[in-house]
């Protein structure tokens, strides 16, 4: 055994130490496309100074650390490129805090997204978080380091925007306050009034430093909530739909989907809706709002809300949904890959046709669908695809047509979202030379022996 | 080509012109109604074709025969009115599109049909069915496509229709009973409207449900509750077999209460509506039906199409009211729920 690996052991314990072949084949890859490449060690810790000491080994023998949530981000941000120490941080998995009059949570660097939804609902049932519809098991501090978005996105922006404060660990093994925590007991702003310094860390999928604590604001939850799903065969016509939609101030969350199959959905574009209310009257006043708001395109005829089947309903208002995670496995060959640039909701239709003529030219199952973020002020268009693992050949067509839907977002407006190494180095190309000079000076400072999850925002 | 029965002179010597005199959406007097009808049979534009809201009534309003809102439905197809969204409608066609997945019990002579109703396939149990079950038919391959109606589509009926005519066929079966009210609206009303040739004798559930009570009396204890009955669209298909749900609740001891939308003047379940028109007619129909249901202390409210309930079942229960299907009623009655 090396010397590293002891140092290690002696920081986590055996248990809670590999370097075994079995480790190594698993830590090597995600449920996505990217090749697998093996660590050379994983740790599980279970406390900061843990990895404050872990980070320390590999700054002084300059060899990477990945830190990894539940690997599910599927764009290869986990995959250690260079080999090293991936520290898997799903031990840390606490809530260590919620203020309820304050509505925030403070978590550690590990929590899931299940573990905190179950203790609101358990301690405080009158505040919900910004789930994503991944996994339950998927981290919310990865979930925030990717800007992901959830259930609350359309109403407050970005998951990442929701971020009341941060913990990390960075390179150099310091832990750093980031936000009001940084000289107050609480945890209320990410920045604002003063320099909002979450930027160095957020997006930078843990190239920068490792958080260790994320706190979260947290929102109403009403006792009750309901979903509508506007059918239209007018592609064109979503991002008018959607306009007016949020214009209404009524709905919590807006998911467009068009995929073939089944027949139910083949041939039409979805507006999900959902709202919440804590009476009847509220919700029906809301639902009824929403109606409205649509009852043009209803008159033209362009769309109709569908009736939705009471069996349908629990499927659709569960958080998260796990029909999504169903679909991930359709090909039953556990792959699932999507591209989602994060892009104008103008852009609706052309991303749609896009997916189209991507899956008929691969031949390739496929499911198109957008969250809404924020007052229609961007979506997130996901180009989806299962592939089945076990046929070389699926998964080889269904890279080719994510590398086309990379250069298609460029080109159409769009930014790319939990970009993959490839896509990394695209935008990096395309930006501003000035912005990208100002994100090297801000890698070089913050990582300067480049051990942090190398291979990702490596500019060189 | 399959083409309806429909006779313009009879429209044109109508003594009533109650197809649209009685019609629940319109405010028609009967020179009127005669007169549009007679536009509409010679193809030419009415107002009818843009403001029929599909309910269905018509078809039992008329005392001819002469099958007014097939003709309605017919001539909005030829001028491209559209009464739903097209996205809906598509929704539908695709919904009921033959996917090879149709599902059959031990077929034999007299056999169930389920049409394109899940519910059915867990519904049909119990001592009132042991006669016929496992002998039952599911699919869209045998679903009656009637439901095409409300989206101004008759030519995917005639497309379709004479196939699941011919999926019967093959069958051999010689007397089927419809779960699905719309079903046995398709095989006893609307295929002869068409000339279609039916190769079994179509048996409305409530006929059988009937017969089958009466058989075990025995086990029947009244149930000695307020009722009100929800009456779908497609019972005006088969306004014959209306009276059944009078007789069954006399023999199983349901109080089946006198309100205002019952029976000729029954209200829709806004399901359709609020696809097709959106928010408000669905809201002002149900509303108005349910205070009905409400304001005549209702105990239960019972249904006979599943999608009735799926349209309002929940909202009649959120006013205290408890939705029932037929079927379990009828199997409550003999103690089986
Ligand atoms: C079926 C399915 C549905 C999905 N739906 C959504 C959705 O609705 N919304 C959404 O946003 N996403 C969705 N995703 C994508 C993804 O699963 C989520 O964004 C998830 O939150 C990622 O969390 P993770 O713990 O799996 O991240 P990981 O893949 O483990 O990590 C992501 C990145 O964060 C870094 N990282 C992890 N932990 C830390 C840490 N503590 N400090 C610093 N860096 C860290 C990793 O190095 C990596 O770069 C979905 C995925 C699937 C499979
Ligand atoms: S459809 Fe019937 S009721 Fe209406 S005008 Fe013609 S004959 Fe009379």
């Amino acid at each position: 055994m090396d010397h590293i690996a002891q140092s290690l052991i002696r920081i986590v314990g055996e248990a809670r130490f590999s370097d075994r072949p079995e480790e190594a084949y698993f830590y090597s890859r995600d449920p996505g496309l990217m090749p697998p490449h093996k660590p050379d060690y994983v740790v599980i810790p279970e406390r900061v100074g843990e990895i404050q000491e872990i980070v320390k080994i590999a700054a002084r023998e300059k060899i990477p650390i990945v830190p990894m949530g539940a690997g599910l981000a599927l764009t290869g941000l986990i995959i250690p490129l260079k080999g090293g120490i991936v520290i898997d941080m799903k031990h840390m998995n606490r809530v260590l805090k919620v203020n309820e009059g304050g509505r925030y949570a403070v978590v550690e660097g590990g929590t899931s997204q299940g573990a905190l939804k179950a203790y609101l609902e358990k301690n405080h049932p009158r505040l919900r978080h910004s789930i994503p519809d991944s996994p339950a098991t998927a981290t919310i501090a990865a979930n925030v380091m990717i800007h992901g978005q959830g259930r609350l996105t359309q109403q407050y922006g970005f998951n990442s925007d929701m971020v009341s404060g941060l913990e990390v660990v960075l390179a150099s093994g310091e832990i750093c306050r980031i936000g009001s925590c940084a000289l107050s007991p609480d945890w209320f702003s990410k920045g604002p009034p003063m320099p909002d310094l979450t930027g160095l860390f957020l997006g930078w999928f843990g190239a920068t430093g490792i958080i260790t604590k994320v706190g979260v604001k947290l929102y109403p939850k009403k006792r009750l909530r309901d979903v509508e799903i506007f059918v239209t065969d007018r592609d064109d016509l979503i991002p008018e739909m959607v306009y007016e939609l949020t214009h209404t101030e009524m709905v919590e969350d807006i998911n467009i989907f068009a995929q073939p199959k089944p027949m139910i959905f083949k041939d039409n574009h979805h507006i999900t809706m959902f709202f919440t209310g804590d009476t009847e009257e509220e919700l029906e006043f809301k639902r009824k709002m929403v109606w409205h708001a649509l009852d043009r395109f209803i008159k033209s005829k362009d769309g109709g809300f569908m009736g939705l089947p009471p069996v349908m309903k629990p499927t659709l208002l569960e958080t998260p949904q796990r029909s999504v995670s169903r679909f991930a496995d359709v090909k039953k060959g556990g792959g699932f890959e999507y591209s989602g640039p994060i892009i104008m909701v103008d852009r609706y239709p052309q991303c749609v046709r896009k997916i189209v003529v991507l899956a008929q030219k691969y031949d390739l199952g496929y499911s198109g669908m957008a969250r809404i973020i924020g007052r229609s002020h961007a979506m997130m268009y996901g180009f989806a695809f299962t592939f089945n693992r076990a046929d070389p050949d699926m998964m080889e067509r269904t890279r080719k047509a994510l590398h086309e839907v990379s250069e298609f977002a460029l080109e159409a407006g769009g930014v790319f979202w939990k970009a993959t190494v490839h896509e990394q180095k695209m935008a990096m190309d395309r930006m501003d030379p000035n912005t990208l000079g100002l994100m090297k000076m801000i890698k070089k400072n913050m990582d300067p022996d480049g051990i942090m999850n190398p291979g990702n925002w490596e500019v060189d | 080509m399959y083409s309806l029965k429909h006779d313009v002179d009879l429209c044109r010597t109508c003594p009533t012109g109650d197809c649209l005199v009685k019609c629940q959406y319109l405010d028609v007097d009967k020179d009127t109604a005669v007169t549009e009808m007679v536009k509409i049979g010679r193809g030419e534009d009415s107002f009818v074709l843009q403001d029929c809201v599909t309910c269905y009534a018509c078809e039992e309003y008329c005392q001819r025969g002469n099958y007014p809102f097939y003709l309605i439905t017919e001539k909005r197809e030829e001028k491209g009115i559209l009464t739903s969204p097209r996205a809906i409608t598509r929704q539908w066609i695709n919904i009921g599109e033959p996917q090879g997945k149709f599902r059959l019990g031990e077929v034999k002579e007299k056999a169930l049909s389920f049409g394109f109703m899940p519910e059915f396939l867990k519904w049909a149990k119990g001592r009132l069915f042991e006669d016929v079950m496992p002998s039952f038919i599911f699919g869209q391959e045998f679903f009656c496509n009637v439901v095409y109606i409300h989206f101004a589509n008759t030519s995917i009926i005639k497309e379709r229709l004479p196939m699941v005519l011919d999926n019967f066929r093959k069958l051999r079966v010689k007397e089927v009973i419809f779960l699905h009210d719309e079903c046995y609206g398709a095989f006893a009303h609307l295929a002869p409207a068409y000339g279609m040739e039916v190769p079994f004798k179509p048996v409305h559930y409530f006929e059988y449900l009937y017969n089958r009570l009466t058989e075990l009396k025995d086990l029947i204890r009244p149930l000695n509750i307020r009722a009100v009955y929800q009456r779908p669209c497609s019972s005006r298909l088969s306004p014959d077999k209306h009276r059944f749900v009078g007789e069954i609740m006399d023999l199983i001891g349901v109080d089946l209460v006198e309100r205002e939308y019952q029976d000729h003047n029954a209200l829709c379940c806004g399901g359709i509506y609020a696809m097709s028109f959106g928010y408000d007619l669905a809201h002002d129909v149900q509303k108005r039906n349910m205070d009905d249901m409400e304001g005549h202390g209702a105990q239960v409210c019972i249904f006979n199409c599943p999608a009735c309930m799926g349209s309002i079942g929940t909202q009649v229960a959120k006013r205290g009211i408890r939705p029932i299907h037929m079927i379990h009623l009828c199997r409550m009655a003999i103690g089986e729920i």
